[in-house]
């Protein structure tokens, strides 16, 4: 008790309304990482610029364009696009203009290729929807000026490679006509525009790509249809298949006359195959079919006849064709070998030679070959060497280079799914590397250069010398756990199904696993990931064990699909099983209990509102059948507007005997009215969130009591017509409506409309307060709301006699069919920023004071005191609330550059921000994700509880050194003087000896 | 801060095409933005470069960047009340409000939200600069005195320095007074106190 009211008393201190999280310059780095990273790469353009550095230019399904260096892997610089603002492709221009064609073919940009700066913006109309072509014609010239050629929306576009202006544009308004291809021929000023009209029709046109005048237009009928994209065989050949998927058709158009050949596929291989796809290349004279099982290459031959050059059952990765000389063309091939991956470059019209052949061995972990980019350079002796850059499954980015892997970028990391943290093992002997501790010279010597630092006394090479040694710190990134808790694993899930653990001293890869269960399989077609929980968490009796987490994912997209468990050791990485289940997994309820094994409980709602335990173990379900009947649970069916509380029935009454499945039943249910209100959020308290005290102690010594309950959910609804974007509907129409519901009784405890305001909604909640962001139509701003909850029913406890006289009604049980007697306080701010994400610091004891971190769209997280989210806020606080730390209400929330947890850096495309409690009460960690990753380690209420990094023990030192000398001086000057007052006194009073003698006598 | 204000006043003299009208109710908006120069160079990591001014509309519906020149526009966009939003790091951009009406196009109707000043133009400036980190203070003796330590060692001065001459301000009869009262209540003295005294 000592301790926490020293505690608070120190809280009490640090409380000022000064932003509590700032950084010198000089300490970024000291507790904080950033990575970068692009995604996975789509699409790769090499420069070919002769001199500087050398580059590659990348679009990813991030929607990131990014130029790296291609002798690193660096980024030069990057841009995410808005999220409906997808690339559909990308080109260079002149050798120093990238080029991107975006928003399905409507929007097109230049950017300069040395440093990222956009040049010009053209927005390209169409009179429908199509597919969409970039074309970057080499030769193609038009009043000394490049043409780029680009199809999009029904309407065929030149546009003026240095200001983006449209030259020409040409309609193809025919009602059924889609497009599949269009071709530039070499050497000629015609544009080829093939595709199909009305299922059945081939149409050709030709078009004079000067002025973009209709030169012919040819069409013919294949009775048997089409299916699929056709592939380019040559510039006047095209490869289709026919609607059956079975037979191929050679369709090519030589000087505007259409002939075509068909070939089944069975003439070509003899096994009967099931339906085949083209897979399109750009390699001329050869495409490539895939079944289920092989990959068929097929080389074209003269005029349509087909020879099947290559028939493989591996999985295979083709390149895009690269012109090295006038005529010749090559390509590279992938092909996957057990750990190794066989890499061959061929020429387009020589398949059974090879240029080059190289094996490299590959990372398991990786998995397969997606993307081959191939780009080749001159060697000192003149020939032809080539690098290709590859994009493997779990969406890392290498480049080989003579048969070995040059760099790896880990992009998988920029599209996190879902994160959760684990435990360093603990330091024992033999488990730990720790660095001895260096003599201690050395250490006083460091302690002196930061205290001439602190004096600002230090010169230039003293500044770098501790800028070094700070970052140095081995102490951060060691790999067992230390005594404030900072150490820690994130152990991160990413889209492409793979799990991470990062280190959180500086952000290291520890280990990676990509999950054998999310792999493609006959069971599971298309798998997803869903979420990571912790699955085993030892301490105690458990000690031995390592932790594990468990991956929830599922074999489709939709939520009925069959479910997968994986269960995962995190110190290891290594997989300790799977289960594949017969149900769905629509939701997953952690419990609060754990079993034996210190295995926590979970159950499984599946699609037909069964419940099922797991782990299925027998003490598992004896633990699970004590807490039968205090299991309770919600569900948002957002598409009708339904909450609704379930709980268990009984054990399930299916033909199979299954102890674990149990049935459910429906508590209640808030039925929103579907004509006025659309459930946008739903929020509830963090389960592992632990808060100190209930009480708070209000200004005039009163105490208000939190209403705490874990079963509060927070639901926002809007007007459908308002549930649009901004701008699009007037603040009459529009209204926001916040509820506060108990989960378990399915009471509305508060409901608060918002008249005029719209979401999006962004909302946290904790202890017994949720914030939430909203946009306010009428002023045109956005705005937060804190609403706060005090239970009443304990307003009466504060008289001292009662609680002495035992006539408190703490103990008295509470009831679910009372009304809980509760009181709201709200208010609301005006803030200037949208939000992407919020969240809210948490502490291990809940003692320190909270901050609100909000990732806003400028992709920065600005840290914010709850305090200025404090709905007891008055225009003018009394002397009283003053003390209490009230600060005056204004308009709106400040926003104190130096409260930017971020500092000057983006976490680019920033999706969720996760804060984790470190043992040390004072300080809370923070992961912010996006496409980038950025973490750090906050003091809401500054480090009282420990040393800061720059605590200068040198001054201390020197100061007990001072101290002591002065002690030691001031005793010697105290001695003489005594001695000196003494034969003073002996001569003042000789006579008086007796006395002088007793007190002489004394010492 | 001061620096900035004179800028502001020349900016305003550049026009630019506000919006322009397309078919289908679907509206450009067209702006600038401009930062002034001279300001951002203290030691960011990129001093505002234009390169990486991201051009927000409606909270990320739409996201567009900026011409070498500062100029911006969307595309297709319907009638309405928008809010546009410019992020830069080290500038605080005050949202915009901009409201694209079918009656009449090409006039501007647009206004910072911050401070609800309206706008004859889509310009759009930064309102003030953000400094991200604190600035170390040079060394001072005040500082030095201020930190615990410092206190420690004031302290203790002012009990070794002060005291003594208070006691010599007394009156002498009261100061004997006193000494008496000490001597025969027996107070040691500092040098009593320390182990080496009691050998005197």
């Amino acid at each position: 008790m000592a301790i926490r009211s020293f505690f608070l008393f120190i809280l009490f201190f640090s409380s000022s309304i000064s932003p509590v999280f700032s950084l010198y310059e000089d300490q970024v780095g000291l507790m904080d990482w950033h990575q970068q990273y692009i995604g996975k790469v789509k699409q790769a353009v090499f420069s070919s610029q002769r001199a500087g550095r050398k580059r590659v230019v990348v679009s990813t399904e991030e929607n990131v364009i990014a130029s790296l260096d291609l002798r690193h892997g660096e980024i030069f610089w990057r841009h995410l696009l808005g999220a409906d603002d997808v690339i559909d492709g990308i080109d260079i221009g002149l050798g120093k203009y990238v080029i991107t064609l975006s928003s399905g073919g409507s929007i097109l940009r230049s950017w300069n290729l040395p440093d990222g700066q956009m040049v010009w913006e053209s927005s390209l109309q169409g009179p429908k929807h199509s597919k969409s072509f970039l074309l970057v014609p080499t030769n193609l010239k038009f009043d000394k000026d490049n043409l780029l050629v680009v199809f999009s929306n029904g309407r065929l576009h030149a546009i003026s490679c240095i200001d983006g202006e449209v030259l020409w544009k040409k309609d193809f308004e025919a009602e059924s006509f889609e497009v599949q291809q269009v071709i530039l021929p070499p050497g000629s000023d015609l544009i080829h525009v093939v595709g199909f009209a009305a299922l059945s029709q081939f149409e050709m046109y030709q078009i004079n790509a000067k002025n973009g005048e209709l030169l012919k237009h040819e069409s013919a009928s294949f009775s048997s249809g089409f299916s699929g994209q056709v592939s380019l065989v040559s510039t006047e050949t095209v490869v289709a298949l026919d609607s059956t998927g079975s037979i191929l058709l050679t369709i090519s158009f030589q000087d505007g006359k259409i002939s075509s050949q068909q070939t089944p596929i069975s003439n070509l291989v003899e096994d009967s195959l099931g339906p085949a796809v083209i897979i399109p290349s750009s390699v001329s004279g050869i495409f490539a079919i895939k079944t289920d099982a092989v990959t068929i290459f097929i080389r074209v031959i003269g005029k349509g006849n087909l020879e099947v050059v290559e028939k493989t059952t591996h999985e295979i990765a083709v390149s895009d064709a690269l012109s090295i000389s006038e005529d010749q063309q090559a390509f590279a091939l992938i092909q996957h070998a057990s750990s190794e991956i066989h890499l061959t470059v061929k020429l387009a019209h020589d398949w059974d030679g090879n240029l080059l052949k190289e094996s490299v061995k590959m990372d398991r972990q990786r998995g397969l070959v997606h993307k081959v980019f191939i780009n080749n350079y001159i060697r000192t002796d003149r020939s032809y060497g080539f690098r290709v850059l590859i994009v493997m499954e779990d969406h890392s980015l290498l480049l080989l280079q003579q048969g070995e892997i040059v760099w790896s970028r880990e992009d998988g990391l920029a599209s996190i799914i879902d994160v959760t943290t684990s435990e360093l093992p603990v330091e024992r002997d033999g488990v730990s590397v720790a660095k001895v501790e260096h003599n201690l010279f050395e250490w006083l010597k460091g302690h002196m250069l930061k205290l001439k630092g602190t004096l600002m006394l230090a010169s230039p090479e003293d500044m770098a010398a501790i800028q070094s040694m700070r970052l140095k710190s081995s102490e951060k990134s060691k790999m067992t756990r230390d005594h404030n808790g900072f150490r820690k694993l994130l152990i991160v899930l990413t889209r492409a199904g793979k799990l991470f653990a990062l280190h959180t001293g500086d952000g290291r890869i520890v280990w990676s696993y990509l999950l054998r269960s999310l792999h493609k399989s006959e069971a599971c077609q298309s798998p997803i990931g869903l979420n990571l929980y912790q699955w085993q968490v030892p301490h105690h009796h458990a000690m031995d064990e390592n932790p594990s987490v468990l991956v929830v994912s599922r074999c489709g997209p939709s939520s009925d699909t069959s479910g997968v468990l994986s269960f995962v050791d995190t110190y290891t990485g290594k997989e300790l099983s799977s289960l594949s289940l017969d149900h769905a997994v629509v939701q997953v309820i952690p419990l609060p209990y754990t079993d034996s094994t210190e295995q926590r409980l979970h159950l499984l709602i599946d699609a037909d509102k069964h419940a099922h335990l797991y782990p299925k173990t027998s003490g598992a379900l004896s633990i699970f059948k004590r807490e039968f009947s205090n299991i309770y649970w919600y569900s948002v069916e957002d598409q009708n507007g339904i909450i609704k509380g379930h709980a268990l029935k009984c054990k399930c009454t299916g033909e199979v005997a299954d102890e674990f499945c149990f049935d459910t039943r429906d508590l209640w249910s808030v039925v929103f009215p579907s004509e006025s209100e659309k459930t946008i959020a739903t929020v509830t308290r963090k389960l592992n969130e632990v808060v100190h005290t209930q009480a708070k102690v209000v200004a005039d010594q009163d105490v208000m009591y939190k209403y705490i309950s874990r079963n509060l959910l927070f639901v926002a609804t809007v007007a459908p017509k308002g549930s649009g974007e901004i701008g699009s509907v007037t603040p009459e129409e529009s209204w926001l409506v916040a509820y506060l519901i108990d989960t378990v009784t399915g009471r509305i405890l508060h409901r608060v409309t918002h008249h005029g305001s719209q979401g999006p909604v962004h909302a946290v909640f904790s202890e017994n307060w949720v914030v939430y962001h909203y946009f306010n139509l009428r002023a045109h701003r956005y705005e937060m709301s804190v609403i706060e909850i005090y239970d009443q029913s304990r307003a009466d406890n504060k008289d001292v006699w009662k609680l002495v006289l035992g006539k408190h009604n703490l103990t008295s049980p509470i009831s679910l069919f009372s009304r809980p007697e509760v009181i709201t306080k709200s208010q609301s701010y005006f803030f200037t920023h949208s939000l992407k994400a919020i969240a809210v610091t948490s502490t291990a004891k809940g003692i320190t004071s909270k901050q609100l971190l909000l990732g806003t769209i400028g992709d920065q997280v600005l840290a914010l005191d709850k305090r200025f989210l404090d709905p007891r806020r008055t225009v003018n606080p009394t002397q009283l609330e003053k003390e209490e730390g009230i600060i005056p209400l204004t308009e709106s929330l400040p926003i104190i550059p130096q409260s930017y947890v971020t500092h000057a850096l983006r976490v680019e495309g920033l999706r969720g921000i996760i804060t984790v409690p470190a043992k040390l009460e004072s300080t809370t960690l923070v992961f912010a994700h996006g496409v980038d990753l950025f973490f750090t380690q906050l003091a809401p209420s500054r480090t009282y509880d420990s040393l800061t990094e720059d605590f200068s023990y040198a001054l201390l030192l020197i100061t007990i050194v001072a101290l002591v000398a002065a002690i030691f001086v001031t005793w010697r000057l105290s001695e003489r003087k005594e001695l000196q007052e003494k034969w003073s006194f002996y001569s003042a009073f000789a006579s008086q000896s007796t006395f002088s003698s007793l007190h002489f006598s004394d010492n | 801060m001061a620096a900035v204000t004179p800028l502001l006043l020349l900016l305003l003299l550049s026009s630019a095409p506000s919006f322009s009208s397309e078919s289908r109710n679907a509206y450009n908006i067209n702006g600038r933005v401009k930062i002034p120069q001279g300001l951002g160079t203290k030691g960011y990591a990129l001093p505002g470069r234009m390169s990486n001014v991201k051009v927000l509309l409606n909270g990320g519906q739409n996201i567009t960047f900026l011409r070498p020149d500062g100029y911006f526009s969307f595309h297709n966009i319907p009638a309405g009340t928008h809010l546009i939003e410019v992020s830069a790091i080290g500038y605080f951009f005050s949202p915009v409000r901009v409201d694209v009406s079918a009656r009449n196009p090409g006039k501007v109707q647009a206004a910072l939200t911050e401070n609800r000043k309206g706008l004859s133009e889509l310009v759009l400036e930064p309102l003030r600069e953000e400094q991200y980190y604190e600035i170390r203070e040079p060394f001072s003796i005040m500082s030095l005195l201020k930190s615990p330590m410092g206190l420690m060692v004031g302290f203790m001065l002012a009990v070794a320095f002060l005291m003594p001459k208070l006691v010599e301000n007394m009156d002498p009869e009261e100061m004997r007074r006193a000494q008496e009262e000490m001597r025969s209540q027996g107070v040691p003295s500092l040098s009593s106190l320390l182990p080496g005294g009691a050998m005197n």
